[in-house]
């Protein structure tokens, strides 16, 4: 193959990579969007495998063939509920394979370069690594954290601003000696690998489970640079242009989520909120009112009076599985003539568009699962609103007590609504450790037991 | 406390001012209501049911000698001869035109309530009987044009032929304008409205009709709800639309008045003459001389084929109706103005001042200024724009933050790699950079439900790392080793990262 011929194959390959990241514009164009990406991945694929000779190569074949049976297996099986998780050790796997490619061309360049050239090289070689590591263990805690594997509570270790900058400042030092012409460059840059990886560690350990979205798509974000790093170290255009797009993309979505959050992006980062779960509410704030226990009975008989009903989904009711009797729930007011619509959080779940992907999966039409922006305003005009599982978006103080820990955070004003039913586990507060006055409402019931078991008696009762 | 109601004298008046019903709710305010002998007689209303009501009825000396005298047209001059100092007369007055009637009522020393001078406020309108008689008038409007014309309104495609839709124009999209839109609408006429005010639009178009304007960019709205005159060329400019309409549509119906002056002319001779035939023009301005030039007012006259309807006493023609709301809104009023206990002419109260012509034969009219009227349209720009600017472009809120110190980094740095950085480096970094802002274009445009499917199909897409491993499939085994790895690795990501995105993908559905 020409290197003309490889250099427009690439050019096919960035611009059905752009065509796929357009198509999610819009649910009915990005399944073929989708197809666009993965037909670039073919055509770049095969065409550097035939540049270099591959295609006959038993090791690349046979590694292709198990690493893509084990991707199917992985596609096909994972829950909908576990896809958090799944993006999470996937992101792991780009970080990795680049601080492989970094370190084999560190053994043995691509092509011999002097000066100023070889210089570059050595640094983008010190770059690619050190974000592949951090991506590479930062995923694996996030995928920990996410499985439940590892505690979701921050890790506060003493002085850990002063340890990080300790341990990048090393990295910069070990990345001088790479790039003198000493005997132990390849020692020095593994060392970078191990230092990187326990900055990757550190960082998410400290990082509690509401911020996970951010730590997902920041670590998304990781994964595109280290792509396009490893790009600029053997001088490949695909990989620059790849990692640009992936890179971005993860940096609008954390600007998103942080946004969402009324957080900035270097606060999320340096970690540590939602630390003191069941403390004291901040600010000193008195609940006033009580919490009213309701019944599936009581539940019921509001939901056939109500004309228009919404529902708040969060990361509960993602635990407990409850989007298929949710789903049933609708189907059958619908029957009935009621609007019931759903009022999606940007930061609702544990990562990006979580809550739409369960929504899609139970099978419900995604022209009545809203944005927030689409649908805060309807609350005032509604009757009945179900919040299944989610607890800080639904909060009223981040509205109206500026001293609150999530003061400022655009939230769904639920209690507007004529009457504000929260299925709850227990009467702890949410993931970022703040009371949430909304309970204490006169117009808020409280729902308690495991979403699914009160979903699912509300629904035979419905159908009764 | 009495309340006497005459029976009307003015010819033709079928209204009176108190029925059965009011009757009583007049009694729980605490009045003696006195009516006069066969004042309801022509609204629909026996003295029996006066009577059963609870009001005294008597013959006419007995009505005039109470202490408030309410009715509907302003009093003739011998009525005026009846009233003496301390008596409250309530009924239309119009003093702007009938100066003679308020001097001598002033002479009198009696108190004058003139229901025609109602503030248009949203307190007021329980007691707005131009509100209540303009909507039934309106209503009528279109009923007399229809009388005389010689064919429907509806359009209708027949055996026999297709049946055009009737053209109405209404000028002046006020209570009795907007009534007429509705009746004509409902008749199945195909309606325009005209108003010099832009912040009725909305209302012409939820009653159904087209909006029409002209290219001059003037607010008409005065003070108290009512049109302003407009500058000479906004003027030329409406007469012309008007000529032009004239020409095509089938009934026009005027209802332009300004307050205290002589109703604008807005439709000439010359227009009317240029109507097809058997058309109508309906004047609801007659009475303050008309806003057509060839009106009469209280009669019709027939110009070339085209009627010029002129009548004065359209709400009259619906007596029974239109006694009942103007009935309620004259209860309205004397429990505004304190009831029969504690019944008072207030000079503070902001329905009951507006209204007060005479306070004991001083002349208290005209009232002062009401405060300017706030423009309605403000909030809701302010408000569209804001909410523009919360989806707006986010582009430029994060240039924003950046800028000043973002710049000159950004611009050190271009320096920077400039002055060091071989050629070979820089062609990657050109298409670095600008592939970067093609991943922030594209991406911002990702719907918020497709964040999930994004950030698999990007992890997938960074699978593309795969090549970089290839590429190190060498001579050197340590190298290779790795570089085989890297493929494995990026390879699971690849096929796990397009399935489970096309899998996630066929979920959504509408």
């Amino acid at each position: 193959m020409t290197p003309s011929l490889l250099a427009t194959s690439y050019i096919g390959a960035g611009v059905l990579f752009i065509m796929s990241l357009k198509g999610l514009s819009h649910p009915e164009t990005a399944r073929r969007g989708n197809m666009f990406g993965a037909i670039g991945m073919i055509i770049a694929v095969l065409a550097v495998a035939i540049q270099v000779g591959l295609v006959t190569s038993p090791y690349v074949i046979g590694a292709v063939l198990i690493a893509g049976t084990i991707g199917t297996i992985v596609a096909t099986r994972v829950e909908m509920t576990a896809m958090p998780q799944l993006v999470a050790i996937l992101h792991s796997f780009v970080g990795a394979a680049a601080v492989l490619v970094g370190l084999s061309n560190h053994l043995a360049p691509a092509t011999e370069l002097l000066g100023a050239e070889a210089t570059i090289n050595d640094l983008e070689t010190i770059l690619g690594v050190f974000i592949g590591a951090l991506t590479f263990t930062g995923s694996v805690i996030a995928w920990g954290k996410l499985q439940g594997v590892i505690r979701s509570k921050p890790l506060m270790l003493p002085g850990r601003h002063l340890l990080n900058v300790a341990m990048i400042l090393a990295c910069v030092w070990l990345g001088v000696i790479v790039l003198g012409d000493g005997p132990r460059t390849m020692t020095a840059l593994l060392a970078i690998m191990v230092v990187a990886g326990f900055i990757g560690i550190h960082l998410v350990m400290a990082i509690g489970g509401a911020d996970m979205p951010v730590v997902v798509s920041m670590l998304n974000s990781y994964s595109g640079w280290a792509a396009s790093a490893a790009g600029f170290m053997l001088s490949n255009d695909l990989l620059i242009i790849t990692g640009a797009l992936v890179g971005s993309s993860g940096a609008i979505l954390s600007y998103i989520m942080c946004r969402a959050m009324n957080r900035s992006f270097i606060s999320v980062i340096l970690g540590g909120f939602g630390g003191e779960e069941g403390a004291a509410p901040a600010g000193g704030v008195v609940m006033e009112g009580e919490m009213v226990a309701t019944t599936a009975e009581e539940v019921v008989e509001q939901l056939k009076e109500a004309q228009s009903v919404i529902i708040v989904p969060g990361y509960g009711m993602a635990v407990a599985q409850a989007q298929h009797p949710v789903r049933e729930i609708v189907d059958v007011l619908r029957k009935r003539g009621t609007q019931v619509r759903f009022a999606i959080h940007p930061v609702a779940g544990r990562l990006p568009g979580h809550m739409n992907v369960l929504l899609a999966e139970a099978n419900l039409p995604y022209d009545i699962v809203l944005e927030m922006d689409e649908i805060n305003e309807d609350f005032v005009k509604t009757d009945v609103v179900l919040v299944i599982g989610a607890n800080d978006i639904v909060n009223p103080s981040a509205l109206d007590d500026p001293s609150s820990p999530i003061a400022g955070m655009p939230v769904l004003p639920v209690w507007e609504a004529e009457s504000c039913i929260v299925f709850k586990r227990g009467r702890g507060a949410g993931y970022a450790g703040v009371e949430n006055p909304l309970f204490f409402k006169p117009k808020t019931l409280m729902m308690y037991g495991d979403a699914k078991t009160s979903v699912e008696a509300i629904l035979k009762l419905l159908k009764a | 406390m009495k309340l006497g109601v005459p029976k009307e004298s003015q010819p033709g008046e079928r209204r009176v001012a108190a029925t059965p019903d009011s009757v009583k709710k007049l009694l729980k305010l605490g009045f003696d209501v006195t009516i006069e002998r066969d004042a309801g007689l022509a609204a629909g209303f026996d003295d029996a049911s006066y009577a059963s009501a609870g009001a005294t009825v008597a013959e006419r000396d007995g009505t005039w000698s109470c202490d408030i005298i309410a009715k509907v047209r302003p009093p003739m001059d011998d009525e005026v001869a009846r009233l003496n100092a301390g008596q409250t007369l309530i009924s239309y007055l119009y003093p702007a035109f009938n100066k003679d009637l308020v001097t001598s009522l002033s002479g009198r020393k009696v108190n004058a309530i003139g229901m025609d001078q109602v503030p248009r406020t949203t307190r007021g309108q329980k007691v707005d009987a131009l509100s209540s008689m303009g909507n039934l008038t309106g209503y009528r409007a279109v009923i007399e044009a229809v009388n005389v014309m010689q064919r429907p309104l509806r359009g209708q495609s027949t055996a026999a032929g297709k049946i055009y839709p009737c053209k109405v124009l209404v000028i002046g999209a006020g209570v009795a304008g907007l009534a007429a839109i509705g009746a004509a609408r409902a008749l199945g006429a195909i309606t325009r409205a005209f108003d010099t005010r832009p912040a009725v639009k909305d209302q012409v178009a939820s009653m159904g009709a087209e909006f029409l304007e002209v290219q001059i960019d003037e607010d008409g709205s005065g003070t108290g709800g009512y049109a302003k005159e407009m500058s000479p060329a906004f003027i030329a400019a409406e007469m012309a639309l008007f000529a032009a309409q004239a020409k095509e549509v089938d009934i026009i119906i005027t209802t332009a008045l300004i307050p205290g002056r002589r109703a604008p002319i807005l439709i000439t001779a010359d227009m009317v003459r240029s109507m097809k035939r058997g058309s109508v023009v309906v004047d609801l301005a007659a009475e303050q001389e008309g806003n057509c030039e060839l009106t009469k007012p209280g009669e019709a006259v027939n110009v070339n084929g085209v009627t010029v309807i002129g009548y004065t006493d359209l709400a009259s023609r619906m007596a029974q109706q239109a006694s009942t709301l103007y009935a309620t809104n004259i209860v309205h009023l004397v429990a505004e103005m304190g009831g029969a206990e504690k019944f008072e002419l207030s000079e503070t109260n902001d329905i009951v001042r507006p209204m007060t012509v005479l306070k004991a034969g001083t002349l208290m009219w005209p009232p002062p200024k009401p405060p300017e009227k706030a423009e309605v349209t403000t909030p809701r720009s302010v408000k569209a724009k804001l909410h523009s600017e919360e989806h707006g472009p986010p582009a430029a809120e994060k240039m924003s933050s950046f800028s000043r110190w973002g710049v000159l980094l950004v611009g050190l740095a271009l320096f920077g790699i400039g002055l060091s950085a071989p050629p070979n480096f820089l062609t990657h970094f050109t298409v670095f950079v600008l592939a970067c802002f093609i991943g922030y274009q594209v991406v911002w445009s990702v719907t918020p439900a497709l964040h999930t499917p994004l950030m698999s199909v990007t992890n997938a897409i960074s699978g593309i790392i795969v090549i970089g491993g290839m590429f190190q499939i060498s001579g050197n085994s340590v190298a290779s080793f790795l570089g085989v790895a890297a493929i494995l690795l990026a390879t699971i990501n690849i096929a796990g990262g397009f399935l489970v995105t096309q899998r996630m993908l066929r979920m959504f559905h509408k």
